[in-house]
């Protein structure tokens, strides 16, 4: 290498020289090395090919994840609202399956296989995962099981699974709270840790179940096996057992549930039932609603097409999502307002003629009591819903107090209810109309805010935490369905604490219990517009009737004719709470196109306000 | 075809821009075959394609803009850059974030840094300008001081500790010194002298990891189902690949069983199951091809610092695919090195394509020679 030669002076020819005969001997090193690689390549591909293909083919160690258990759903009072079911399943791996076709007809000679089961499975054919098993039917019955089983031989790349099936024993009742869940789609693959899912097929969509999928959903296992070339499981090497998810104890009364459920008849609306001290959610009762069974295998095509192209909207979540003119219903808190602001107190009359005038305008905004209530004072334009009353008192108040007011009630915001898809309803204000329609507000649409018409819109959700907010003397909660969480293995349920999420600087008390007896004569007075429902109860009820001019829910185009007269009336409105001196519940009653809220909303909220409170005082006698 | 004489650039039309087409096109057909293989690796995920895709384009921009830096800039800035690294690695010994149990990332606030990804680069220069300073080939003390200024920042990350990184950082250091003209008999004095420094590091400089992979790798069969299960596994897919392969998107062994880390480190099983023998005699050809073309513009580079540079950056390059294929195929330990171009991930080959624009530099910055 003439390393030895050694100089001060660099010399660039005698450099390039020794560098170029080190790159030579660098490339050949190269060459070498890659040669090794090949021949450890040929030795491994070429002359082991046979034992390694061998390997790859029978006996092979595998990891299997194992599916946690979800957590089960209860009521209030332990009743199961959501179960796993042990059924057994036939899935297919279509890569391990020459002919597709000749074993589905052959399938469909042993066991029975509906134009539904054959549609979901090619469904998911186009968006399986390879070499998963993609479920043909469900729930098989023994005698299937046993016909599959014999014939076993002639179906390679069949396999009969038992899997835990999730199960609402009580279908429609709890579709809008608990909701349900269903197969994995493309877009929540991409979201969920692949891992924690490798061996789950169902997530929640809806409802409880989405809400509190981490809680319900566990932590996956894994067992490592050997299988044979079948991929049947010969031997259980290593096993980590999955952990359950936690089971979940709502405060909805499945029996409450019911009741509200029945009384709704045929018609068509909603209903939420707290308890004002914490918040917890009784009762959500959205009407009619849909079989959440249907959804957790995948519901075929014309069946879901049916449900949402219903007139009924079964669907449609009315409890969260349904935003309905407030109407009278706005009143005791409008009224509430006028008495803390100062700009009435409990002696202020003012004259009712049935129809109210903005000075300088002709237009008569009309009492829906043609001839008039005559002086009405705070209390009987309450009870005797005077709009007149409530005209002058909006004037007097303006927009902005107005707004700021019944934003700290809730109205125009989400309750924060611990389950997805609420909507935000509207309280409007002189920004949000310059933003939305660049208009300025107009002194007519303070007036009709203040009996809960024009723009104002609310959800049923929000009108049942406004009414608690109110029976509750100023404290606002968030509504929970989740009572408690109780980990698997853990005997003590962890309780969720309730959220106060505001509470009101109330200046004084006097005004609450003004504004509260207003609401007890509305249903135990001799005027009250729900004087119907006052009778033969052992407590008070503090309540107040809405009708909301239909404008917004009836949006569904194709019109039933022998519909069309029923379809055009008011919705009917209803809050309460009772007994009026200790509120225990609270509630709101929306009854779609009901006409009037005292007849028809507000029987519903007495038969639900009655089996809840009889309830507990049965409880609390024994 | 490997070797053309250097042409005088300003005649092209894009001479100005500096760019070595044969390499960019070799870089670019492995880099394609990378995607086909990561596609069925990943089971076809379009995301995580998406994702390779947006780094590979990252990577080759970085290359082309790297090209347009003149060599002697880059000697300029070695000891800088060198420094610099320096300064970060004991800052991520200091306060470094622990990532996969091993510490070696900085928080940047923006992004997390590893520092030594830009050793890897920074290590060879500094190394080839203190050679170059002096005649070549380097007297037996300058020898010393380039080794240790390629030791520290080796220890240093041996330390976080990340041994993959380390080793491409010794290699790419010792490569810079061997091309300098190491004499062969210190190059075998110093081979005898590593076995004592192997016992005394496998007793005293090895986490227990680390050594449950030397030994696993001795005998795979020792731990079937922990550490030796990735080699076995891996040798089970391209074993039973065959001459041919199993077909695209076929490979049982990829797609069915638990191949771990299969669109990482391990990808290049899952290409010889499902392409055989001759698909991974094309890959090592076109590996080979990429090293011919690094040396060739080795030799041809003008001073010193860029052909020990440009040597070295090649030599790193091979010992990449080297040890990656090496420990795939089992007859070389698990150190957590991806197959350059072809693994999917981030950083590493960022720095790797750098290093390909800094060959481009070198290669397109000549100056016409009159001979």
């Amino acid at each position: 290498m003439g390393s030895r030669y050694r100089s001060s002076i660099k010399d660039p020819i005698r450099e390039s020289h020794l560098f170029h005969i080190r790159a030579l001997q660098a490339g050949l090193f190269t060459l070498l090395l890659i040669l090794l690689l090949i021949i450890r390549l040929f030795h491994l591909q070429v002359l082991e090919h046979d034992r390694y293909t061998t390997l790859s083919h029978n006996n092979r160690v595998t990891i299997q994840p194992l599916p946690p258990t979800r957590g089960l759903i209860y009521d209030r009072n332990g009743v199961l609202l959501a179960d796993n079911i042990a059924t057994f399943s036939l899935e297919l791996v279509p890569e391990r399956i020459a002919d597709l076709n000749a074993t589905l007809a052959t399938i469909a000679t042993l066991v029975q296989v509906d134009a539904d089961d054959r549609q979901r499975f090619q469904r998911e054919l186009r968006r399986h995962r390879r070499f998963e098993a993609i479920p043909l039917r469900f729930r098989l019955s023994d005698e299937e099981v046993a016909r599959i089983a014999v014939n076993r031989y002639r179906l390679p790349g069949v396999e009969i699974n038992a899997r835990l099936l999730r199960h609402y024993p009580f279908a429609d009742t709890t579709a809008h709270s608990v909701g349900y869940v269903g197969r994995i789609n493309e877009r929540e693959l991409q979201q969920i840790d692949a891992t924690a899912y490798a061996a789950t097929d169902y997530i929640g969509k809806l409802g409880v179940e989405r809400s509190h999928e981490t809680w319900l959903h566990g932590e996956v296992g894994m067992q490592q096996v050997e299988t044979n070339a079948h991929s049947r499981v010969l031997r259980v090497l290593n096993h980590t057992p999955a952990q359950p998810g936690s089971d979940l104890h709502l405060h909805l009364d499945i029996a409450l549930q019911r009741v509200a459920e029945l009384a709704f008849g045929e018609e068509r609306g909603a209903l939420v039932a707290l308890d004002p001290a914490t918040g917890a959610v009784l009762a959500l009762v959205s009407v009619p609603a849909y079989d959440p069974n249907l959804f957790v295998n995948g519901i075929a095509t014309h069946r879901y097409r049916a449900l949402n192209e219903s007139v009924s909207r079964p669907l449609f979540n009315r409890a969260l999502r349904g935003q309905y003119p407030p109407g009278s219903t706005t009143k005791p808190f409008v009224g509430l307002l006028g008495l803390e602001s100062g700009v009435i107190d409990h002696t202020h009359t003012v004259y009712c003629p049935g129809f109210y005038q903005l000075k300088g305008s002709s237009h008569r905004y009309r009492d829906w009591k043609k001839w008039g209530h005559g002086t009405v004072d705070l209390h009987h334009a309450i009870s005797e819903s005077c709009d007149v009353y409530f005209y002058d008192l909006a004037f007097n108040l303006g927009i902005d107090r107005m707004h700021d007011y019944l934003t700290r009630f809730g109205f125009g915001r989400r309750s924060g209810i611990d389950i997805g898809g609420e909507s935000r309803g509207l309280m409007p204000s002189r920004e949000w109309k310059r933003l939305t329609r660049n208009q300025p507000w107009y002194p007519g649409e303070t007036l009709i805010t203040g009996i809960g018409q024009g723009f104002m819109l609310a959800t049923p959700i929000q009108l049942a935490a406004a009414t608690a907010t109110l029976a509750s003397g100023g404290i606002r909660y968030q509504p929970l369905l989740v009572q408690a969480i109780q980990p698997p293995g853990n005997t003590q349920p962890q309780p969720t604490t309730p959220q106060r999420i505001g509470t009101f600087p109330m200046l004084d008390p006097d005004h609450w219990q003004e504004v509260v007896s207003g609401m007890i004569e509305v249903v135990h007075g001799a005027r009250g517009t729900a004087r119907r429902i006052g009778s033969d109860l052992p407590y008070q009820i503090a309540g107040k009737t809405g009708t909301a001019q239909v404008f917004s829910i009836a949006q569904d185009s194709e019109y039933v004719a022998e519909d069309l007269e029923k379809r055009l009336l008011d919705h009917a409105l209803f809050i309460a709470f009772a007994p009026a001196d200790a509120p225990r519940i609270a509630i709101a009653v929306v009854v779609e196109n009901g006409g009037s809220g005292s007849g028809v909303a507000a029987p519903i909220a007495r038969t639900v306000i009655e089996h809840y409170l009889a309830g507990l005082r049965s409880a609390e006698a024994s | 075809m490997l070797g053309a004489p250097p042409q005088h650039r300003r005649d092209t039309p894009l001479g100005r821009f500096h760019l070595d087409l044969l390499l960019l096109l070799l870089l670019l057909t492995l880099a394609l075959l990378g995607l086909v293989i990561l596609w069925s690796a990943s089971g076809e995920d379009l995301q995580m394609l998406q994702r390779q895709l947006i780094r590979l384009g990252l990577a080759f921009g970085a290359m082309l803009l790297v090209a347009q830096i003149s060599p002697d800039t880059l000697q300029r800035w070695a000891p800088w850059l060198f420094g610099f690294g320096l300064l970060l690695l004991l800052a991520v010994l200091l306060t470094g974030e622990i990532g996969k149990g091993a510490q070696r990332w900085l928080d940047v606030g923006l992004f997390r840094f590893q520092p030594s990804e830009l050793m890897k680069l920074a290590v060879p220069m500094m190394v080839a300008w203190y050679l170059a300073e002096h005649p070549l080939p380097p007297t037996l003390r300058q020898i010393m001081i380039a080794l240790l200024l390629a030791a520290v920042p080796t220890l240093l990350i041996a330390m976080q500790p990340d041994l993959g990184t380390a080793l491409l950082i010794a290699s790419s250091g010792g490569f810079v010194v061997l091309f300098a003209g190491m004499p062969w008999r210190l190059i075998g004095y110093s081979l005898l002298l590593l076995l004592p420094t192997a016992w005394l590091h496998w007793h005293f400089g090895m986490y227990d990891y680390q050594r449950q992979r030397v030994l696993t790798f001795l005998d795979p069969e020792r731990d079937p189902l922990g550490a030796g299960y990735h080699t076995i596994q891996s040798k089970i897919a391209i074993g039973s690949g065959g001459l041919y392969g199993k077909g695209w998107l076929n490979g049982t062994q990829s797609h069915l069983e638990f191949l771990p880390e299969r669109h990482t480190d391990f990808i290049f099983a899952v290409y010889g199951e499902e392409f055989g023998l001759f698909g991974v005699l094309l890959l090592l050809l076109l590996y080979l091809l990429i090293v011919v073309r690094g040396l060739v513009i080795a030799s041809q580079a003008q001073d010193s610092f860029s052909r020990l540079l440009a040597g070295a950056i090649t030599m790193t390059f091979m010992v990449y695919f080297v040890i990656n294929i090496g420990m795939v195929i089992g007859v070389l330990p698990v150190v957590g090195l991806p197959l350059p171009l072809v693994s999917y991930g981030g950083s590493a080959m960022i720095t790797l394509m750098i290093a390909f624009g800094i060959l481009m530099a070198i290669h397109t910055h000549r100056k016409l020679l009159k001979n």
